[in-house]
């Protein structure tokens, strides 16, 4: 069992089980398809999860500006799914036909330049990942080269956050402005509104996740995984270990740039339209609650936060739209104050324990071979 | 400047370094020579400069103005992680090791390959890496503490820990702030076994206050005052100094 003993540890290969049990079989068999699109909405926030395990669990470098990567993978998203809704047949009442609605109403007549590539799916793939990742890359390397970090670093990141928004609000012509993208009907031809291309976007959204709950993985467990945490602690110590601190930041930074635009781009799909309400500071706040929730430390813990933070809002905010922001608040500070490591941590501290002991009590063979390597609970076998 | 000057076998050169904050300086117009293989002492009472000379030469604090020469580079213009690439290794005051790792990743952390971000993502722990982790732990008594979270080893064994990372490192010249302070009789006497079984082959600059241990190891002391060189040479010269007697020694 090489994945067993090397890729993933024992809890790690249950969380994993866990959780593709949960999201390929589970959900998909119990809930209608209204239902299933909220859980792809939901779980677009645990791809901003997972980059921010890396980023501030393993990293230390909290960002609240996620909301900007995340906006920036939608919009080019959308920017492609409104230019292909767009054809010259389904605008022409417009005075300029082929060009998107909202330009068309702010008396713009030619498409801007900065849309020209969204023509083609392969360079909005690319934009998704680049565009996100260089800006990251700038913005990481003008403040990690100067050593700014932590509280000062947060602060700027929401200044970004509000600056982005500030700046799509206001080119309504070319952003379609406060209101966003709407009316996103294909993608290469093919109706993304139906109820069974939800479906299909749905699992393609849980492939792509897994996909970046491994290459996280992947990472943690590199020796770059290692030295984020000796940098979290000792960043000096790391810097006289010959490396460059600054560097390793900036790529933790850029990773969960990343990871958080793939988010955005899969909103755009499952959700259908992009607006700036999702790029601000507030939501960029709500996803750091949501990995904070589940767990900064723990890959599967930003996954489950996501959705069950979602879960209650949805919940929530459907019988008592007044409560919900108190709730979420009420919610950050119990897991600061109480659950640091939030629910993964209790799972660890509490949960698995008990497991443990309910296995090695049940089936002692097994569980013996299982315990072989680590030290374990050490709980007696009869 | 004054590089021409200075003869091939100096392996450090520091010349006229001063550092100044806000006015006051901490080092003054300092210049002293450390020779490939030399074990040279730092002393000096609380304040003088002697941690800051360290920070200067590791890149930590840069100098207001004067130059640092390892190996005939200009030290004073490079990032500290260059300046640890070209052979300079620094242990602090405190013990600063990653506590949420095994003494091994520890260890293996401060393994010089591997040190770029893409270097680090293709990093293999190969047979090579584990043979010398392994050699290292041996020396630092740490062997059978290898999977032991740094969290858990006492003051001593961090300190011998850190050692450790710097040894791997295999660095020329070998800066070491207080190496035996704190720790317990017993650990201080394996330490002192321990330093001077590391500073053969390569050059050290240590910082220490106590005596004993200095006039053990030391070829050649260097006594700071103020920031600036009260007195050099060997431990009999510098011992029977009055200036350092009146200032230092005789407290």
């Amino acid at each position: 069992m090489i994945i067993n003993s090397r890729f993933f540890n024992r809890s790690e290969l249950i969380g994993f089980v866990a959780l593709a049990a949960l999201l390929f079989v589970i959900l998909p068999l119990s809930l209608d398809v209204f239902r299933l699109n909220l859980v792809a909405k939901y779980l677009t926030y645990a791809f901003v999860g997972i980059g921010l395990v890396l980023c501030w669990g393993y990293g230390g470098i909290l960002s609240l500006g996620q909301g900007v990567f995340f906006g920036l993978g939608g919009y080019c998203m959308a920017m492609f799914l409104k230019l292909e809704a767009s054809s010259v047949e389904n605008t022409k009442i417009q005075s300029t036909p082929g060009i998107p609605d909202f330009m068309d109403w702010n008396q713009i007549t030619s498409l801007p330049l900065f849309w020209q590539p969204f023509h083609s799916l392969t360079l909005t793939i690319l934009a998704i990942i680049l565009v996100p990742g260089l800006f990251a890359l700038i913005i990481g390397t003008a403040m990690f080269k100067r050593r700014v970090g932590g509280t000062y670093f947060a602060i700027i990141t929401q200044a970004v956050a509000a600056i982005l928004t500030i700046l799509i609000v206001g080119q309504q012509g070319y952003t379609g402005g406060i209101n966003g993208m709407t009316d996103l009907r294909t993608l290469k031809g093919w109706d993304i509104r139906p109820d069974h291309a939800k479906v299909m976007l749905y699992f393609f959204e849980v492939f792509l996740l897994f996909g970046c709950i491994l290459l996280a993985q992947f990472i943690r467990l590199t020796k770059l995984g290692r030295i984020l945490v000796a940098m979290r602690e000792q960043e000096d110590r790391v810097r006289f270990s010959g490396y460059s601190v600054a560097n390793f930041k900036i790529f933790a930074f850029c990773m969960a740039a990343i990871f958080a635009a793939i988010g955005g781009a899969m909103f755009a799909l499952n959700v259908g339209f992009m607006s700036p309400s999702f790029v601000g500071i507030v939501p960029s706040i709500e996803m750091v609650i949501y990995t904070a929730v589940g767990g900064r430390m723990s890959i599967f813990g930003a996954v489950w936060g996501s959705l069950l933070v979602n879960v209650a809002k949805t919940g929530l905010s459907e019988s008592f739209p007044q409560l919900w922001l108190f709730g979420l608040g009420g919610l950050f500070i119990a897991v600061v104050l109480a659950f640091p490591n939030g629910l993964s941590g209790i799972w660890a501290d509490y949960v698995q324990p008990r497991i443990d002991r309910l296995l090695t009590w049940r089936k002692p063979k097994p569980a013996k071979a299982w315990t072989d390597g680590s030290v374990a609970d050490g709980a007696p076998a009869e | 400047m004054l590089i021409g000057h200075q003869p091939k076998e100096f392996l450090l050169a520091v010349e006229a370094l001063t550092v100044s904050f806000d006015g006051f300086k901490a080092v003054n117009d300092l210049s002293f020579y450390v020779e490939e293989n030399e074990i040279r002492v730092i002393i000096g009472p609380n304040g003088a400069g002697k941690t800051t000379v360290l920070d200067l030469i590791c890149g930590k604090t840069k100098a207001t103005s004067g130059s640092i020469q390892f190996r005939g580079q200009e030290l004073t213009r490079m990032k500290e992680n260059q300046i640890v690439q070209t052979g300079v290794g620094r242990k602090f005051q405190t013990p600063s090791v990653f506590v949420d790792l095994t003494v091994f990743e520890n260890l293996e952390i401060s393994y010089p390959r591997g040190r770029t971000v893409f270097g680090s993502l293709a990093f293999q722990r190969d047979a090579a890496v584990r043979d010398r982790v392994e050699e290292v732990a041996e020396m630092i008594f740490l062997k059978d503490r290898l999977d032991t979270y740094a969290d858990e080893l006492s003051h001593g064994q961090k300190q011998w820990l850190e050692i450790g990372m710097l040894l791997i490192q295999d660095p020329d010249l070998l800066m070491l702030d207080e190496p035996v302070a704190g720790m317990s009789v017993s650990e201080r006497a394996k330490t002192a076994e321990l330093l001077n079984r590391i500073i053969k082959g390569r050059s050290v600059l240590v910082i220490e206050h106590d005596m004993k241990f200095v006039e053990d190891i030391a070829h050649k002391v260097t006594v700071l005052h103020q920031g600036r060189i009260l007195s050099e040479g060997t431990m009999e010269h510098v011992k029977n100094d009055p200036k350092v007697i009146e200032v230092y020694l005789g407290h």
